[in-house]
């Protein structure tokens, strides 16, 4: 019997983080070693693929023996050997480290399109896209369709920007295609700065070709004959990826003079951003491609009529333009089957914090937010209480537990006070302060204001003030009134997106967690625990066994205590790290 | 230095190059942005040096002093902050006896960095050291990581 044997192994960030290339090796060597015995070499192959969402349980590894797939997790390169031997050799697989029903129920609800060819496709070989159906919907547009008829179908499905705003894709074409300059650029966005997102870097990570395929296709659509990618440094893997990328591109004919033998000519250049938040704000992401200081100006005229070197311009996220293949190929009636009435299509979110299955999911839009939470990510970690989930970054807002039953869509959760955002959903749970998370965002606006316009280089400073004056208990009687005012000024007056959602992570926790902020004001307490300033740590002595587990692990010798006999804290000499509460075993280090 | 520069000035004038990414590739070059540097290429391209330095000093990537020997990076996005990224950060600087104020420790060896957020937010906390990304730490691993580091040059 003739074996046919494919083995993929996950080596995005997460996976080769996790050994994913310690583990590639390991499977080498071990087809090597055994290869003769097994008789399985001449058919086997080894796939690199990108990021197939649940990063938290890397390295995920597939074996497809004659067509039958088993997936296993946490693989180290130590457990290679008996996986080859047997599974591979002997036929019956590892059920110890096969995955378990959550990765399956993880995967059930989801529904993918952008993300439908990662974690399949090797993202370094444009064979592996090709065999998939990459380039078709490119070759269907250019031989048989107008940038009228493309702009048509791109229009009719729904398709809103998602990086964020959720402008109409096709209409933003539309106005490209109609200005008449002779000189027009198309950029795609990949300065993905929100904290706690990363679905842009996957995309590119593990499926490059469907931005790049997508960029050709909006290029054509508008008449741009010069496209930029912006993308952050701090992504090497996904830069490298596009690099290749790119390079297989023009040897392919899908970039470069007469695409395809047409008359189109259409090339792509990178330009990695140099570590600027504010930079993912359309004017100045192209200030910053221009070679300047990545500042905002003020729109209109918006980009679309005057944008990279005064042209028109038109500029798309990453994750838009890579559903751009999938729509032409299967149609826009197809794309809009999903979602809601003003929300068409899916959208991927980064699902991480204090959730059980932690990972990069791709949901129909309007799904409730419920299930995103407890379906897909399988609960909070570690049973706590869900408290609430913040969506949108620095920009967005939180949703709290009464409101899980949302749907997820552009609407529903502006209507919250939240945003849909870029995708980032970072889960909290009962123990996190809403105070602090709020001055998180804050620290990250403040330090990120270009310092352009006033009401963001100064507001969002006095702002973060206030919220420091609160968490180290020194808050004030009206400082949430004063929060909340000057939130609103701020908001109504920056100059860009940043400083007009800079103020939002503040008011939406005051709006669903005010009792939080009082706490911290009048009470000089941190609900949660987190505020060093307002917490103190003791033994509890009916608890404490005296095994000195906290002492061992306290940095600054602020622990003492006989061996068998109940510890204690000297609340002078400690820092509040809280080292002790972690390495308790026995729940006798009290907090508050 | 002169000899590398010119190098530079031949790729920028091949590449419709633009400030920042001159910048990037002195960066690259020298592993900070040397004033000298700057000051070479105002003379040579007429254009004054407080553009770059406007430049360098507004983007986080750039640096211009020195840096260690070994680079830590710690994520500090919400997933790591939440996930206790603050106290690796405090151990960290405790463990690296770094200065006040200071990123990099006296003999130059670590330098000691922290980053908004690599996207690898479902391994949170994270932490980079020398390039290589480590998920899931603890403040005891990293501990380990990083005096492994220090024993490899004590033993140069």
């Amino acid at each position: 019997m003739k074996n046919d044997l494919l083995i993929k192994i996950c080596m995005g960030t997460g996976g080769l983080a996790a050994g994913g290339s310690e583990v590639m090796d390991a499977f080498k060597k071990q087809l090597r070693v055994k290869g003769i015995k097994a008789d399985i070499s001449k058919h086997c192959s080894i796939h690199r693929v990108g990021c197939r969402g649940l990063c938290a349980k890397d390295v995920l590894v597939d074996i497809i023996l004659n067509n039958v797939k088993t997936t296993y997790q946490f693989i180290k390169p130590y457990m290679v050997e008996r996986i080859i031997e047997e599974h591979v050799i002997n036929g019956n697989p590892v059920e110890e480290w096969a995955v378990t029903e959550d990765y399956h129920q993880f995967h059930n609800k989801q529904i993918k399109v952008v993300l439908s060819d990662c974690g399949n496709i090797d993202p370094e070989d444009i064979e592996s896209y090709l065999n998939v159906g990459g380039y078709d919907a490119l070759k269907q547009v250019i031989s048989t369709m107008s940038p009228k008829d493309t702009i048509e179908i791109i229009k009719k499905s729904g398709l809103r920007g998602r990086g964020g705003a959720g402008f109409p894709t096709g209409v933003k074409w539309e106005i490209c295609f109609k200005e008449t300059s002779s000189q027009k650029y198309i950029i795609c966005n990949a300065d993905e700065g929100d904290p706690g997102a990363f679905m842009d870097r996957s995309v590119i990570e593990g499926n490059p070709h469907a931005v790049i395929e997508g960029m050709i296709i909006g290029a054509y659509s508008t008449g741009a004959d010069k496209g930029y990618v912006y993308i952050r440094a701090e992504y090497p893997l996904a830069v490298e990826r596009l690099k290749k990328a790119l390079n297989q591109a023009r040897q392919n004919k899908f970039l470069g003079k007469n695409i395809l033998g047409k008359k189109f000519d259409f090339d792509i250049k990178i330009k990695l951003g140099a570590g600027a938040f504010v930079c993912g704000e359309e004017t100045a992401l192209i200030a910053s491609i221009e070679g300047q200081r990545g500042m905002p100006r003020a729109k209109p005229p918006f980009p679309v009529y005057k944008g990279l070197w005064e042209k028109p311009t038109v500029i798309n996220n990453v994750e838009t333009l890579a559903n751009v293949p999938y729509i032409i190929r299967n149609g826009a009636e197809w794309y809009s089957s999903f979602g809601t009435e003003k929300s068409k299509g899916t959208k991927v979110f980064a699902l991480t914090g204090k959730i059980k299955n932690s990972g990069l999911i791709e949901v129909p839009m309007g799904i409730p937010l419920r299930e995103i939470i407890y379906d897909i990510g399988g609960g909070i970690e570690n049973n706590m209480a869900f408290k609430a989930v913040q969506t949108g970054g620095p920009s967005g807002g939180c949703i709290p537990a009464d409101l899980l039953d949302i749907k997820v869509d552009y609407e529903s959760l502006a209507q919250v006070g939240s945003i849909v955002g870029s995708g980032g959903m970072v889960v909290l749970d009962e123990n996190d302060c809403m105070v602090n998370i709020a001055k998180f965002f804050l620290q990250f606006t403040q330090s990120e204001s270009c310092g352009k316009c006033i009401p963001c280089r100064i507001g969002t400073k006095r702002l973060l003030e206030i919220l420091e004056r609160i968490t180290c208990g020194k808050g004030r009687e009206g400082d949430i009134e004063l929060l909340e005012d000057l939130a609103n000024d701020v908001k109504a007056t920056s100059l860009c997106g940043l400083g007009q959602t800079a103020p939002n992570p503040i008011l939406s926790t005051i709006r669903y967690f005010r009792d939080e902020y009082e706490a911290h004001i009048t009470k000089k307490k941190c609900p949660a625990g987190v505020c060093k300033d307002l917490l103190s740590y003791v033994v509890i002595a009916e608890f404490c066994k005296g095994c000195g587990a906290c002492k061992r692990v306290c940095p600054s010798s602020a622990i003492s205590g006989e061996k068998k006999a109940v510890h204690k804290i000297d609340p002078d000499l400690c820092v509040k790290c809280g080292a002790c509460f972690e390495a308790c075993k026995f729940k006798a280090i009290g907090k508050g | 230095m002169e000899k590398t520069l010119e190098k530079l000035y031949v790729d920028y004038e091949n590449n419709e190059g633009n400030i920042i990414s001159l910048l990037q590739d002195i960066q690259n070059e020298f592993g900070y942005i040397p004033e000298d540097a700057v000051n070479w290429f105002s003379v040579k391209l007429d254009i004054p040096a407080s553009r770059f330095f406007g430049i360098a000093t507004f983007y986080a990537q750039f640096h211009l002093a020195p840096r260690g020997k070994n680079i830590i990076t710690t994520c500090c996005g919400t997933a790591c902050h939440v996930k206790g990224s603050e106290r690796l950060l405090n151990g960290l600087i405790k463990e690296l006896d770094l200065p006040e104020g200071e990123h990099t420790t006296t003999d130059k060896e670590f330098t000691l960095e922290k980053v908004n957020c690599v996207g690898a937010c479902s391994i949170a906390p994270v932490v980079i050291i020398n390039k290589k990304v480590h998920g899931k730490v603890s403040a005891d691993n990293l501990m380990k990581e990083v005096r492994k580091l220090k024993d490899k040059e004590v033993e140069k």
